[in-house]
């Protein structure tokens, strides 16, 4: 299997080659087989990998002498070969709901769009597995670049042009800081692998402000990835905008990849005695978590763009995963990683419900829709039940997630429940609204700052009068994989020996570069499904049902007390280019704070 | 070893993103994002200098019979090319079609997405 790994990226690429070469020539059903059979292949790799393992591959044989060399390793540890397979199982669900999607990709290129997803499926994949810096970088922007072109896919229409730009500004700024990190960092180690760089920081052993300085830039651009206040502003833009498959990938798997690799850029080359202290790990990623997940819920609340809407939940729960993985506790990090997992799915599931109506009645706009969806029983059933999953409803899989970082959380705990409470409500009030025409008819404030959700262009030829069972099928199989995660042990059983390996800042090391393999985690306990976690599982979904409820009759008065938030939002690259200056600034300070 | 790269590649950085927050035309924010990203050239090449080194090909002196300077450094650097060669090309795309659009490349006249 070891020699298998690399396969994992290389057959998306390879395919993505293919159809892009000879799309031109391909009727659309043999291009979009191709994409999917494509995109399977890697996902049966990366389950295959993740049965097994860890393994580590030096591409070309080039391995280290006496822990010094210039060959690049890919890691597929547990968790790496996890978040591989759950890109392209995600892949692959995309593929399928964007069978016939577009109308007519462009003209003459049935490859195009499947091409541009697998390279997507390939740069999340690399970045997921590799273990050497530079390559994380230059995946990193692999699948920036493909993500801009994604997102201003339709490229005939205003919004989504605008959106890629601030996008690919931000994503970009970021990921040139992260270099700028990685070049400070070989100045002082002279190694690019994250494990030979860890030992040789270790061996060191000074705590100084070359190590400082290039591990805040480093983190800048996981964090822009990820979307952590101030790096968010253009998650929000690019997620209105972008066509309803790409969304499903953005917000499912490309905005926890930018969690993962901050903190597996931490564990595995900082976390040393001759890094960055853990409490400064621990307050940066804290404090960035609150806020994160604070103005996510509140902006979240706000939005009556639906695919807005949900693009702040997002950040919400970027949030969320943050501030659990702050403490690196092996418990609290297996909590994080169940609820990306289930996350994932009900985020997707979402976004897939939410492009049926923009198909069906041209518009994503909350107020516009009202009461329009009535006759779509079976999607407002299974949007319904993607809200309830957001806000943390046993047995979905999120609520086991969070249970889990609750445990570990402390005082946070109550930040777990109100921000999930609150995008679940969000949620739970448009399905109200849209499906059931539930409260009175929304009037149009003009001088509001907001994005309104009805100049969004359907991405099938027609409407479509009756819904492609295609689609809600894929909605439905999503719902189901977030249920299974929270109701199938092996999984929480597999996650937690995942977390174990991924907090262990020598554990890697030895992995990598002794080839000594840690019994894989079978011999770790495994927390379940407490009292506690149900308990406050039903009380957040509870919570949100209440919120929608009062919300539907607009008894929940936000709009004043939110303008300047929402103000800040300004949709002008300048200002976000500014904002992401000013959060390496608020990192800087958050890493040297005195009496940390 | 000098700082002053040092500080220049810090100064490059800066610049740029001062260009890109005050920037008025979006192809003048993406040329910033290029000088951006040259910081990153600049840093790479001033941490694999060494004094008196020549560069690293091997074809006309002896390996060790001289100091040369990374070549590692060097190949980051050209791969980084490459990939800002494909962001501002893509980035430039987006902006001729956003001009065709909006029929303005001034980003304060770009205000749909907002709140």
């Amino acid at each position: 299997m070891d020699r298998l790994l690399p396969l994992i990226v290389v057959v998306p690429l390879l395919g993505a080659a293919l159809l892009a070469g000879a799309g031109r020539r391909m009727p659309r059903p043999v291009a979009e087989t191709t994409g999917c059979l494509c995109a399977a292949a890697s996902a049966g790799l990366a389950v295959a990998a993740l049965a097994g393992g860890p393994h580590v591959v030096w591409s070309g044989d080039w391995r280290p002498v006496d822990g010094h060399g210039v060959g690049i390793v890919l890691t597929g540890d547990r968790t790496g070969t996890g978040l591989a397979a759950l890109t392209s199982l995600l892949v692959v669900t995309v593929l399928a709901y964007a069978w016939r999607y577009f109308d007519e990709p462009p003209r003459g290129h049935a490859g195009a769009f499947p091409a541009l997803i697998l390279l997507f499926q390939a740069g999340m994949c690399g970045f997921a597995l590799t273990g050497d810096l530079f390559n994380a970088f230059v995946f990193f922007e692999l699948m920036g670049v493909v993500g801009y072109a994604l997102t201003g896919y339709r490229v005939e229409e205003a919004r989504p042009v605008q959106g890629a730009l601030a996008f690919g500004f931000v994503n970009s700024l970021g990921g040139y800081a992260t270099l700028l990190g990685i070049a400070l960092l070989y100045a002082r180690t002279g190694e690019l692998g994250m494990a030979q760089a860890g030992r040789e920081l270790d061996a060191a052993g000074r705590h100084d402000a070359l190590v400082l300085a290039s591990f805040v830039l480093i983190l800048t651009g996981l964090l822009v990835k990820a979307a952590a206040v101030p790096f968010h502003f253009w998650l929000p833009d690019a997620h209105a905008v972008a066509p309803t498959p790409v969304c499903m990938l953005l917000s499912g798997v490309m905005v926890e990849m930018g969690v993962y690799g901050a903190a597996r850029v931490y564990v595995t080359v900082f976390a040393g005695p001759g890094g960055v202290p853990a409490e400064d790990f621990r307050r940066a990623l804290t404090v960035l978590g609150l806020l994160t997940a604070l103005t996510g819920a509140a902006l979240c609340w706000q939005q009556r763009h639906l695919k807005r809407l949900l693009a702040f939940s997002t950040v919400a729960h970027t949030g969320l995963f943050l501030a659990g993985l702050a403490a690196l506790e092996p418990e609290g990090v297996t909590g994080v990683f169940l609820y990306v997992l289930g996350h994932a799915g009900a985020k997707a599931a979402l976004f897939a419900c939410t492009g049926a109506l923009l198909d069906r009645y041209g518009g994503v706009d909350e107020h516009r829709l009202h009461g329009r969806a009535r006759e779509m029983r079976g999607v407002g059933a299974l949007y319904a039940a993607g809200g309830l999953a957001l806000a943390g409803l046993p047995p979905f899989g999120t609520a086991l997630g969070k249970a889990l970082a609750e445990e570990q959380a402390g005082w946070l705990t109550a930040l777990y429940v109100v921000v999930s409470a609150v995008t679940g409500g969000a949620v739970l009030r448009a399905a109200a609204r849209v499906f059931l025409g539930a409260g009175p008819r929304e009037e149009d404030d003009c001088g509001a700052p907001e994005t309104t959700g009805d100049q969004e262009e359907p991405e099938t030829d027609r409407r479509v009068r009756r819904l492609p069972s295609l689609m809600a099928t894929v909605a439905a199989l999503l719902l189901a994989g977030s249920l299974a995660v929270g109701l199938v042990p092996a999984l929480a059983r597999a996650a937690a020996g995942a977390a174990h390996a991924f907090t262990d800042h020598a554990g890697y090391a030895a992995t990598v570069l002794d080839g000594t393999h840690a019994a894989p985690g079978a011999g770790h306990p495994y927390a379940w499904w407490s009292l506690t976690g149900v308990g406050l599982g039903l009380l957040s979904a509870l919570l949100a049902t209440g919120l929608a409820a009062l919300g539907v009759r607009g008894a929940v008065p936000a709009r004043r007390w939110a303008a300047p938030l929402r103000r800040l939002h300004s949709g002008h690259v300048g200002d976000y280019v500014a904002w992401t200056a000013a959060g390496i600034g608020l990192l800087s300070a958050l890493v040297l704070w005195p009496g940390g | 070893m000098s700082v002053l790269p040092y500080l220049v590649a810090g100064w490059i950085f800066l610049v740029g993103v001062y260009g890109m927050a005050t920037s008025r035309d979006l192809v003048h924010a993406v040329g910033c994002l290029s000088v951006t990203q040259s910081s990153t050239y600049v840093l790479l090449l001033a941490v694999g200098y060494r004094k008196g080194g020549s560069a690293p090909v091997f074809s006309d002196i002896e390996p060790g019979s001289r100091p040369v300077v990374d070549p590692v450094v060097q190949a980051l650097a050209l791969t980084d090319v490459v990939v800002g060669a494909t962001v501002t090309a893509l980035l430039l795309a987006l902006v001729v079609q956003i001009a065709k659009r909006h029929g303005t490349t001034d980003p304060d006249a770009l205000s749909e997405l907002k709140g």
